[in-house]
């Protein structure tokens, strides 16, 4: 499928700020992880924030997506609310799991946001459902599942791919291979370079995008949106990317060579979009720095909500495991 | 009426289906071949492909699919042929199912059922025949039904479609033949509530599933000889109706404990140790505790019928109290 850039100065601006306040989110959380204010595990989503982006400007707020460990830029995308991600990545009761997933359990029921996931390749099956669901009840709904390179050696890959093809569910499979599963890189953990070839054996159709161009993500997920909505099934699209940062915080990333990090950074979503932008008059650097400040502000915002906000209770422990059970689980 | 435990398990999904648009069964071959043990028949020609819905063999998509379409405003009863194969659908289970709603502080509802038929005594050998609903009691999130009736598999399965977390629902495959009297206007039977199926003073056996109807035999012999025995069921493994057992303890101070799983690490242990812990002052003797021997089950009926426990060994094991 040939991809034909269609730059209106509106789209450029939503796109541009949407990658800046993922980019400036997880810049944000590295220092606070760094720093020891955010616990746990923190998987960076830096140099692929195109892709959520693109995809989810395509998408309803009743629409659904499934997302991963290296969720953060997907939730993001579709609207999910800063303060209380940043809360949530705090451990803080205003946070969107009160406290209880962190960051890679976030997700808002009221949005269609099914949740990021700690298990690699869990939203493929999980997306299945949504996508049922929506097709049971003949809405016009569809179902974004993002996945990475590396879970597409799980079954659930197979499992999902075959039920949303056999049953033609509204499903959009975005695949944001960035080279790496952990440690191990795309050459060694398949065979194939482009996961798109995958989709053969399914009956669906598959192409690979470059997907650090924010343009020609949303231009394909339209496409795949489209016909999903229409009800002729499963799309799979693979935007080729590289995770700039280690597997999680802490990992320093030694395996991944000096040059081809080189060849990567050039190719970073966001100054080539500041380059566009400015390039095409779309805005000039007055207007660029007050977009970069206005997002600055509302990351400062997010954090200082964060920090100001209470641990959770200690009595909020048995809270949510059930919808109808709570004391018992109190007793050790 | 008078149905089998099979037709109280259909009649159970066909009334919260006439009643609940939103409630669909999923699982293989449950449309027009009517599920591998003939569960579902009748209900595809009754509502159709989209409510009866075959699926791949693909455990865990099945069990995903019923995940996200739950969480998405549907009320899914997933069937999985043998509970034996929940193994390829564990992540779902345990990690999925069990653990959203927490996680993502209560935005998320799952009403699901999962049903399982477990079980040995049809030579079905080792991957067809377990009985492993300790992994499940095991995990918060879950509620863990497993009925030994026709009434309670109606009134426990109607309740579990409409409640608003994951159900695993057990049946014991031995069990889907026999009958029993249902009130036509049988209600909803509450989770947590134990039946007590024979009143007793002398011991308390308390059992699941298809071992409720070994210890009433057994308990039916022994009155012959002069032991009263409770024959308890707590019906609903999680939640646990402790009170309903306790109060029996402290009526007989004697107490058996029998399931069809392995012995080690079973829910009995669990039961036992409750007991233990809890009402010590009111036992008169150690809780015996009575499961299948620990081996995988075995094929040959001669030896399948060695590791699974019966009414015998329950009388041994009561008698050994006395």
């Amino acid at each position: 499928m040939e991809i034909v850039l269609s730059i209106s100065k509106v789209n450029a601006i939503d796109f541009y700020k949407t990658m800046l306040k993922i980019r400036k989110f997880e810049t944000t959380a590295k220092d606070y992880f760094a720093e020891g204010k955010i616990p746990g595990f923190v998987h960076l989503y830096i140099g692929e924030e195109a892709i959520a982006t693109g995809v989810c400007a395509n998408l309803s707020e009743d629409d659904y997506i499934t997302s991963t460990h290296r969720g953060h830029g997907h939730i993001i995308a579709k609207g999910g609310d800063l303060n209380l991600m940043m809360a949530e990545l705090f451990g803080k009761a205003t946070g969107l799991g009160k406290g209880k997933g962190g960051s890679m359990h976030i997700a808002d029921g009221t949005k269609g946001i099914l949740g990021a996931n700690g298990i690699v390749g869990a939203g493929h099956d999980i997306s299945l459902g949504a996508a049922y669901s929506a097709q049971y009840r003949g809405t016009q709904q569809v179902c974004v599942c993002f996945f990475g390179d590396a879970s597409t050696n799980q079954g659930t890959f197979h499992e999902s791919l075959n039920m949303a093809s056999v049953w033609k569910l509204p499903i959009v499979y975005i695949c944001e291979n960035n080279l790496y599963g952990i440690s191990t890189s795309q050459a060694k953990h398949q065979a194939i370079k482009d996961i798109s070839s995958r989709a053969v054996s399914y009956d669906m159709p598959g192409i690979t995008i470059d997907g650090n161009d924010v343009f020609a993500v949303s231009e394909a997920a339209e496409e795949a949106i489209k016909r999903a909505r229409a009800g002729h099934g499963p799309t799979l699209i693979e935007c080729k990317t590289y995770r700039q940062r280690g597997h999680f915080e802490g990992d320093p990333g030694t395996y991944k060579p000096v040059a081809e990090q080189e060849a990567w950074l050039k190719k970073d979503p966001i100054p080539r979009m500041e380059k566009l932008m400015l390039d095409n008059k779309i805005v000039n650097e007055v207007e660029l720095k007050s977009i970069q400040s206005d997002i600055d502000e509302q990351i400062k915002a997010a954090v200082k909500f964060a920090n100001d906000s209470p641990e959770p209770p200690l009595e909020s422990l048995v809270e949510d495991v059930y919808t109808d059970i709570t004391e018992e689980m109190r007793v050790r | 009426m008078n149905i089998t435990f099979l037709d109280a398990i259909k009649e159970a999904m066909r009334r919260e289906m006439e009643k609940d648009e939103s409630v669909y069964i999923l699982g293989e071959d449950v449309g027009a071949f009517g599920g591998c043990f003939g569960v579902t028949a009748g209900l595809f020609t009754e509502f159709g492909d989209k409510r009866v819905k075959d699926t791949p063999i693909s455990e865990g998509g099945i069990v995903g699919c019923a995940l996200g379409s739950a969480a998405t405003g549907l009320r899914p009863v997933a069937e999985l042929m043998f509970s034996d194969f929940c193994t390829v659908a564990m992540d779902m289970i345990v990690n999925q199912a069990a653990k959203m709603r927490y996680m993502v502080g209560g935005k998320i509802t799952l009403p699901m059922v999962v049903r399982m038929p477990l079980g040995a005594g049809v030579s079905a050998s080792a991957q067809h025949s377990q009985s492993l609903e300790a992994w499940f009691t095991h995990i918060p999130g879950l509620k863990v039904v497993y009925p030994s009736t026709p009434e309670d598999a109606l009134g426990l399965l109607m309740t579990s479609i409409e409640d608003d977390n994951p159900v695993i629902f057990m049946e014991h495959k031995l069990l889907y033949g026999i009958k029993g009297e249902i009130p036509d206007d049988i209600k909803p039977i509450p989770l947590g509530v134990a039946r007590v199926h024979r009143k007793g003073a002398d011991i308390t056996v308390i059992a699941t599933g298809k071992m409720v109807h070994e210890a009433i035999a057994a308990a039916k012999q022994l009155s012959k000889e002069g032991i009263s025995v409770e024959v308890l069921d707590p019906r609903t493994l999680y939640p646990l109706d402790k009170k309903a057992i306790f109060e029996s303890v402290e009526k007989t101070h004697k107490v058996l404990v029998i399931t069809e799983e392995n012995k080690r690490g079973g829910y009995g242990g669990e039961i036992s140790a409750m007991i233990s812990e809890e009402c010590f002052d009111s036992l008169d003797a150690p809780v015996v505790r009575i499961g299948a021997l620990n081996t995988p089950i075995p094929f040959a009926k001669c030896l399948e019928e060695l590791v699974i426990p019966n009414a015998k060994d329950i009388v041994n094991g009561i008698k050994s109290l006395f």
